[in-house]
């Protein structure tokens, strides 16, 4: 239960932002492609270099190790990547200590119409949509404390749009994590609430 | 022995003139890298007959050192030339002689003081020679391991960053990638051991037979060049990986591919 809070993040594209998201706060986030949308969250994950502090709650990134920072303030890339062979192998490890829960897992995949069986199969047989669907499940096992998602449901049939995004928002508040999005469509911000930006020529605006 | 005599010499040349002449006939498009590889080879042999002569003869620490710093430094050049993306200011230099001068120069020294007992350890008939052969296998298996490191990592990108996103340390996300080159790196000499004797005779052991040695002498002293080449080009490999794969990310377990020179043609995914 913390609130989300960017304090000068800059980047190549971007001037210096501002912005604070309450514990189960929405934010989405619109722009041209090319305007530093995705080089915002990367930056707030700390994954390229970039100058200034998140908060979470009342935690400094700086004060963090980046290991464990990227786990709470988990970013989802708007093209999933896999590292090992099978889908299960791709979840949390019990041993490290983390959401060894598997129950949480089963119930993501219900929830995504997908049955635990997938966890055995390979990466190469998965479809472009399972494999944004099962980013997400991956993403929410390691239960990061605050969301970052990037164009997460770009390659999904309406149906899997809506159970994608029905699972964020359930996750959100149950949670109370807050989540910043990067959303082209406005029908998706319509459905969802929360406050909207827009990049404009480098700068973060608030949208009406 | 026998003699070689210029003429005999140029006979031998004779052949790579052959094959110059081939691959210009089919196109191959290598003559001129063959030409000036033997030139090469014909200018640096001859000079180095002629300074280990000199240094044979005096057995002086600080000539034989310099001789040795040539070495290093020129099998340092080597390996940076070899790679597709080299790491960018002095690293593209330093991992390479770095890495080898530790494998190469401590196998050597240890070779030379408890397994041979040479006195003094710094008799240039031994140091150099050993020295050169396990600097020349060093150099290939850290060129190959370190070249391995960073065109994988380059095309790992989303993999390694993905394991960096769901919470793991740079070594973690590079594990794979590691594992790999430095596997390519001791797979020549892996294989080289394997088919020594039954495919090949090594050039060592040719040598000396040639310049009229026992066989089953000759026979024992490649054993051992080989043994050693093959802890030398594994230290080497491991410490060139080790500190280039730590030179890929930074404090904050960022992936930083910008530390690589961009090969031409490509530039890096803006993200």
């Amino acid at each position: 239960m913390a609130g989300l809070r960017l304090e000068g993040i800059r980047h190549s594209l971007l001037e210096p932002v501002d912005l604070s998201l309450a514990p189960g706060g929405l934010v989405f986030l619109s722009g041209p492609s090319g305007s530093g949308k995705s080089l915002l969250l990367r930056a707030i994950a700390d994954l390229d270099p970039n100058q200034g502090e998140v908060w979470l709650g009342a935690e400094t990134r700086s004060a963090m190790a980046p290991a464990l920072w990227r786990r709470r303030v988990g970013l989802l890339p708007a093209e999933s990547a896999w590292w090992a062979e099978t889908v299960g192998e791709h979840l949390p490890d019990p041993e490290t200590g983390v959401a060894p829960d598997r129950s949480d897992v089963a119930h993501y995949l219900n929830h995504l119409g997908l049955g635990t069986e997938v966890l055995d199969w390979s990466i190469a047989r998965l479809s472009t949509g399972e494999r944004q669907r099962l980013a997400l499940i991956r993403l929410l096992a390691q239960r990061p404390e605050a969301l970052l998602l990037d164009e997460v449901t770009a390659n999904l049939d309406p149906t899997n749009r809506r159970r994608v995004e029905g699972l964020i928002d359930d996750y959100r508040r149950n949670e109370e994590a807050p989540v910043l999005w990067v959303s082209h469509d406005p029908d998706q911000r319509a459905r969802l609430g929360g406050r909207s930006f827009v990049i404009r020529g480098g700068r973060l605006e608030p949208e009406p | 022995m026998i003699h070689l005599s210029p003429w005999d010499l140029g006979l031998a040349s004779l052949l790579v003139l052959l094959l110059a002449g081939m691959s210009w006939r089919l196109r191959l498009g290598v003559e001129g890298r063959v030409l000036i590889a033997a030139a090469r080879s014909t200018l640096q042999l001859m000079l180095v007959g002629l300074v280990l002569k000199i240094l044979f003869n005096q057995t002086s620490l600080p000539l034989i050192g310099l001789m040795a710093l040539v070495m290093l430094s020129a099998a340092g050049f080597e390996v940076m030339q070899r790679q597709k993306r080299r790491y960018l200011g002095h690293w593209g230099y330093s991992i390479g002689v770095f890495s080898m001068f530790l494998s190469s120069f401590s196998v050597t020294l240890l070779a030379l003081t408890v397994i041979i007992g040479v006195d003094p350890w710094y008799q240039p008939q031994y140091l150099i020679p050993l020295l050169g052969m396990l600097l020349g296998n060093t150099m290939s298996g850290v060129a190959i391991a370190l070249d391995n490191l960073t065109r994988h990592a380059w095309e790992s990108r989303g993999p390694i960053e993905a394991r960096l996103l769901a919470g793991g340390t740079w070594e973690q996300a590079i594990e794979g990638v590691r594992r790999e080159s430095l596997r390519s790196g001791l797979i020549p000499i892996v294989n080289a051991m394997g088919t020594a004797g039954l495919v090949s005779l090594p050039g060592m052991m040719t040598g000396q037979i040639l310049a009229g040695g026992p066989p089953l002498e000759a026979a024992k002293y490649q054993l051992m060049i080989m043994f050693l080449i093959a802890a030398g080009t594994g230290l080497g490999s491991m410490a060139a990986v080790w500190i280039g794969s730590r030179r890929l990310f930074d404090e904050r377990h960022r992936l930083r591919l910008d530390r690589l020179r961009v090969s031409e043609g490509s530039k890096p995914r803006p993200a």
